[in-house]
């Protein structure tokens, strides 16, 4: 279980990111936090796994603290935390299998990192992820020769393989067109179901995040202003985080789901290896 | 302000009316510093020997006709050394601009207050003296030859290739960084899966196009002992062997061309 305890962030420059969050995220539980940009979303999954250093508060990962961690500590605690991100940030001039690989580089010792001298339970585990993604044929292309929604399945991929406990997930479909953005949330959905994941999705399309999360947390310049269902997303609600606008054709029924189901990626074959 | 109302219309100038002024004195100041320095220049000029030049040229160039192609014979030892001294220099120098470039970048460096001081002075002092420079320097400390000459390329490289080097570090995408740094890796191996990746293109570039500068460089390091050609082109101007002279050029002239062919064709390659 995750847990904030009032935690707070202002930068250097003096902007108050995040006003003393309080939130907890069982086990299990996939949670997307929405909110207009600036709203502090990208800061606060950085503060999780402290790529952003927390001003004060408390995060804790099953009751172990986080922010006062040694960089040693921290980076064994890293290894439990998968990170997905906007713009993939896969390294482009590596190829599909050494990014996946990437996710293993806190288990493995620099020299055979460096050797790319990976243990063979990863790289069948590597391959195994592919397959269940569908890009176990593009393991040796460059991450730069692929379509942006096979990077972005490769940046899943790594960061599952690092066996996480919790997936922070900034932003996946930022970039991609509307079927793609789909198919990507009901993977990320999916993979957590198949593993018992929590994950926090940050995503600023409403309707996405609606379909896919089971809890949603609205973000509003640092503050947490709404924390319920999906379904609980009036428009006074959205008004209250995004700000004045007509919200009637955002909150369209939910319930066609069946609708996006066959326009699965070429996945079904490798269902069960996951 | 350059939108200013009239009659009711908005008038847009590209700038007010002050700065328009200001654009214009130092535009007038300019030309009536380079018509006053034209003057200075003029004065001190020994016009005669000027207006001799294209006869002096010319009797220089008839001198030089026809090339003593037998000479051909002894000049390939010393294009060797040349190049030689291009490559080993230029391999000595990226081996030193790799760490420098790193501590020297904002973003990878140890410390910002002490050890990136430290390398920008390395990189300053070996950019600011000139490879024959060096080459005079080392001929004194360690004796004439092509070590001296090596040596003498490496310094005046190392500079320039780390700084080129360190200014492509700090021009990466930090997200694949921070990518990397999420999964738990360690220092070395962010560097080497976060980093070094994406710089390889710029370093493979930097090292050829110095390589390539290199070669033109060793050819006058002989002027002052250290090896290469440039030691039988000081030779044949002391004795006035115009004729061999011309040579040497050419022989020089073919050597730069095959040079900016191949790190033509070897950036193509990489890139």
């Amino acid at each position: 279980m995750l847990r904030l305890d009032t935690l707070v962030k202002q930068y250097k420059t003096g902007d108050l990111a995040l006003k003393g969050i309080d939130l907890e995220v069982p086990d299990g539980q996939v949670m997307a936090l929405i909110g207009p940009s600036g709203a502090g979303k990208s800061t606060l999954i950085r503060c999780v796994n402290r790529l952003v250093e927390p001003t004060s508060g408390k995060v804790s990962l099953n009751d172990m603290e986080l922010t006062t961690l040694s960089q040693g500590r921290l980076r064994k605690v890293r290894r439990r935390i998968g990170m997905i991100f906007q713009e993939y940030a896969l390294v482009e001039r590596l190829t599909v299998m050494e990014n996946v690989l990437t996710g293993r580089l806190g288990y493995v010792s620099f020299w055979r990192s460096y050797f790319r001298k990976f243990p063979q339970s990863d790289i069948d585990e590597a391959f195994r992820l592919l397959a269940r993604v569908g890009l176990d044929h593009m393991a040796d292309k460059r991450a730069d020769e692929l379509s942006g929604g096979q990077r972005q399945r490769v940046g899943i991929c790594r960061a599952l393989i690092q066996d996480p406990e919790l997936l922070l997930v900034d932003e996946p479909t930022a970039s991609l067109d509307p079927k793609t953005s789909r198919q990507i949330m009901r993977l990320i959905r999916e993979l957590c179901a198949e593993r018992k994941l929590s994950a926090i999705i940050n995503i600023h399309d409403v309707l996405l995040a609606q379909m896919f999360a089971e809890r949603i947390v609205g973000l509003q310049l640092g503050e947490i202003v709404y924390d319920g269902p999906p379904d609980g997303l009036t428009p006074d609600v959205l008004t209250q985080i995004y700000g004045e606008e007509d919200w009637e054709a955002t909150i369209e029924k939910v319930d066609d789901e069946d609708e996006v189901e066959d326009e699965l990626i070429g996945v079904e074959p490798a269902l069960g290896s996951g | 302000m350059p939108v200013n109302e009239k009659n009711g219309l908005k008038a847009w100038q590209r700038r007010d009316r002050n700065s328009q002024l200001l654009i214009w004195a130092i535009q007038f100041a300019a030309v009536a510093i380079f018509v006053y320095c034209w003057q200075l220049i003029s004065d001190k000029t020994i016009w005669m020997f000027v207006t001799d030049a294209p006869r002096q040229a010319a009797d220089m160039a008839s001198r030089m006709i026809p090339p003593k192609w037998d000479y051909l014979s002894t000049l390939w030892m010393p294009v060797w050394d040349t190049i030689t001294i291009a490559t080993l220099g230029t391999l000595m120098a990226i081996v030193m601009a790799f760490p420098i470039a790193f501590l020297a970048a904002r973003n990878t460096t140890p410390s910002k207050t002490f050890i990136r001081p430290i390398a920008l002075f390395i990189i300053v002092s070996s950019r600011s003296i000139n490879s024959l420079l060096w080459a005079l320097m080392l001929v004194m400390v360690i004796g004439p030859g092509v070590f001296a000459g090596v040596l003498a390329i490496g310094f005046r490289s190392i500079g320039f290739c780390a700084k080129l080097l360190y200014e492509a570090i700090e021009e990466i995408d930090e997200t694949q960084v921070e990518a990397v740094t999420a999964t738990g890796a360690n220092g070395p191996q962010i560097l080497n899966y976060g980093i070094v990746p994406q710089i390889l293109p710029a370093f493979a570039g930097i090292s050829v196009f110095r390589w390539d500068i290199n070669i033109r460089e060793s050819t006058v390091l002989g002027l002052v002992g250290a090896g290469g050609i440039g030691l039988q082109l000081n030779a044949s101007i002391n004795t006035v062997t115009w004729t061999q002279v011309s040579v040497i050029l050419l022989v020089i002239l073919g050597t730069v061309i095959v040079s900016e062919w191949v790190s033509a064709k070897v950036r193509h390659a990489i890139i």
